[in-house]
């Protein structure tokens, strides 16, 4: 029993009820939800770091002393702790990125409560324990995400942002169908009375089938390959920070759902699932790179490349070792700081220059030299050159490959070093068409000052990714650790059912 | 009685894909609302139909399973609320584009 694990679930909840009574008063505003954030961030800091000393013992809290598995449990091990942390920090960031940023209109506008109601979705997706209850949070992020990526309003917005709402209605149905089969076959819908269940009746036919129902559902929200359609149009249209907000944490709830069904529920049958992700895990970096490759606006470049990522972090599931689950692990981990960073970039990009159209842009290193080195060093990282933290990841991932040693193993490493050639190309043609070159014609909207303020909030998040580049010894033994305690089911389920 | 609920989830989701790809705004919306009545009756049909009494403690030696019920009713609530702001972005949309044709409302590559 712990109860510090409703905070980051309850925190913002309340902070996003509170801010509805200020909407018109923006200062009080922004004090509360910086104050909101803050709390945020430490309560889940110090879940992560709880988390991280009970090492062997998962922490739990039953609902309403509703025992497991008839009630609704919430569970912190080391990866939802960590991830929760890590929504923490991007949550801070965002909003101080919002506040330069957004816009008087928009804040008005009930922008920081939904801000908030995203992230209690979020975190409560991170620490559910309970398959209907991943779906009720799947839904909150869900909602404030509707009203987030509408926000504003603009005609770009309104069309895109109705297809966004069908295909992820959509999906929800089919997790309900999922949710519906699955208590059917093992009556119950608590994860790790699932797991124990699935491992009694043993993962044939009719199992396989939830298995890649699921699969399609949380590969429908984590963008994987041939399901990402939505995502390219879909992330253009709203604000850098709400971009930046969805790239860093939504994408991640998918992959999250994924690690933890198809690492404690699924696993019976690996020769099968397990596959599946592997290849889609391969064509989905292949494709989202070639998308990007295949852009010239800024926004839809990155948005490709938030596809190619997701390719990455489904790697370390699908080959299922140690080695390559903590890679992945890690990798999340500077995918969510790294991809903020660079949709902040973006976002100040486009403040700068006026537009987010490559061929209209130059040469803006001469003005904005710091704006431009940033993008650069985000960039690095991003695509993986050591010591920036995106190379410990990728290193990491290609060894477990090797490790595996299976031909399809083999034939992913390829995958992956090509493809970071790929995204190293496609990063470098954003830095030589914006940054690099001859400064053209048309004045810089915002001066080099005036754009300082907006890269305040950035500047934390790529120092963050150097430290842990830096510091990938003790990062990638916090990295093992996860990898150990989510390869050994027991864990999780023995906490959840023990009925401490 | 459950093998003729399952066909009859079946017929609901036909329906409901056959709106959901038509070109209409409002029928991609009512569509939606068929497709989340047919998970909800799916739900209520995998629980197992009228197997026992009242799920009250000492009514009964067979009880049935409240589970389903409970999860259907969240489950109502949430596409309710959805489908809600759904109805109001579709008919924003309609109002901003002045169509309600899909078709048109396709994104172009040059933007």
């Amino acid at each position: 029993m712990n109860n510090l694990l409703l905070l980051p679930v309850v925190i913002p909840m309340f902070i996003g009820v509170i801010l509805i009574f200020f909407v018109k008063n923006i200062r009080v505003q922004r004090a509360i939800s910086v104050i909101g954030s803050l709390a945020l961030l430490i309560a889940s800091v110090y879940l992560a770091f709880a988390a991280y000393e009970s090492n062997s013992q998962v922490l739990t809290l039953e609902l309403g002393n509703w025992q497991a598995p008839f009630g609704i449990v919430l569970v912190g091990d080391m990866l939802a702790t960590l991830l929760v942390a890590l929504a923490g920090i991007v949550g801070l960031f965002s909003l101080l990125f919002a506040f330069q940023s957004i816009g008087e209109e928009r804040e008005k506008s009930y922008f920081y409560s939904f801000f908030f109601f995203l992230l209690t979705g979020v975190n409560g997706a991170f620490l559910t324990g309970d398959l209907f209850n991943l779906f009720v949070f799947f839904e909150v992020m869900l909602i404030s995400s509707y009203v987030l990526i509408v926000h504003g309003g603009t005609k770009f917005q309104l069309r895109e942002s109705f297809k966004y709402m069908v295909i992820n209605m959509v999906a929800s149905i089919f997790f309900l169908v999922g949710v519906a089969y699955i208590y059917a076959v093992t009556g119950t819908l608590n994860m790790a009375d699932l797991a124990e269940k699935v491992g009694v009746i043993g993962q044939d036919g009719m199992l396989n089938v939830i298995a890649i129902i699921f699969l399609i559902v949380f590969a429908m929200k984590g963008a994987f390959f041939p399901l990402y359609f939505w995502l390219p149009n879909a992330y253009a249209g709203p604000p850098a920070v709400v971009t930046a907000l969805f790239a860093a944490l939504l994408t991640k709830v998918g992959i999250y759902s994924i690690f933890r069904s198809f690492t404690l529920i699924f696993i019976h049958d690996r020769e099968f699932t397990h596959t599946i992700i592997l290849i889609l895990a391969g064509l989905t970096m292949i494709f989202g790179v070639l998308g990007a490759l295949s852009q010239f606006n800024i926004n839809r470049i990155l948005n490709f490349q938030i596809i190619s990522q997701v390719g990455f972090m489904a790697l370390g599931i699908g080959l299922y070792s140690p080695l390559a689950i903590a890679a992945s692990v890690y990798y999340i981990v500077h995918d969510i700081i790294i991809k903020a960073a660079l949709f902040f970039t973006a976002g100040a990009t486009e403040k700068v220059a006026g537009t987010s159209d490559l061929k209209k842009m130059s040469g803006l290193l001469k003005t904005h030299p710091w704006l431009g080195w940033l993008f650069f060093i985000t960039a690095m990282s991003f695509v993986g050159i050591p010591p920036l933290s995106g190379f410990f990841g990728k290193f990491g991932l290609v060894l477990g490959g090797i490790e595996v040693g299976t031909t399809l193993a083999y034939i992913l490493v390829a995958v992956v070093l090509l493809v970071s050639l790929l995204n190293l190309l496609s990063m470098m043609r954003i830095f030589m068409k914006a940054f690099w070159g001859e400064k053209n014609d048309t004045e810089p909207k915002i001066t080099n000052k005036q754009s300082i303020g907006l890269l305040r909030p950035i500047i934390p998040l790529v120092a963050l990714s150097i430290v842990l580049g830096l510091g990938s010894e003790p990062a990638f033994q916090y990295a093992l650790a996860i990898a150990d305690q989510i390869l050994d089911p027991s864990i999780y389920i023995d906490a959840v059912l023990s009925g401490k | 009685m459950e093998i003729l609920m399952v066909l009859l989830v079946g017929l609901i989701f036909t329906v409901a894909t056959y709106l959901v790809l038509t070109k209409s705004l409002l029928r991609v919306v009512l569509g939606l609302v068929l497709f989340s009545h047919g998970a909800h009756t799916l739900i209520l049909t995998m629980g197992g139909l009228g197997t026992g009494d009242a799920p009250i403690l000492g009514a009964s030696e067979t009880y049935t399973d409240p589970l389903p019920q409970a999860l259907i009713l969240t489950a109502i609530v949430i596409s309710f609320g959805v489908t809600a702001f759904l109805l109001v972005m579709a008919y924003r949309t309609y109002k901003v584009h002045k169509t309600d044709d899909l078709d048109q409302l396709r994104g172009s590559s040059d933007e």
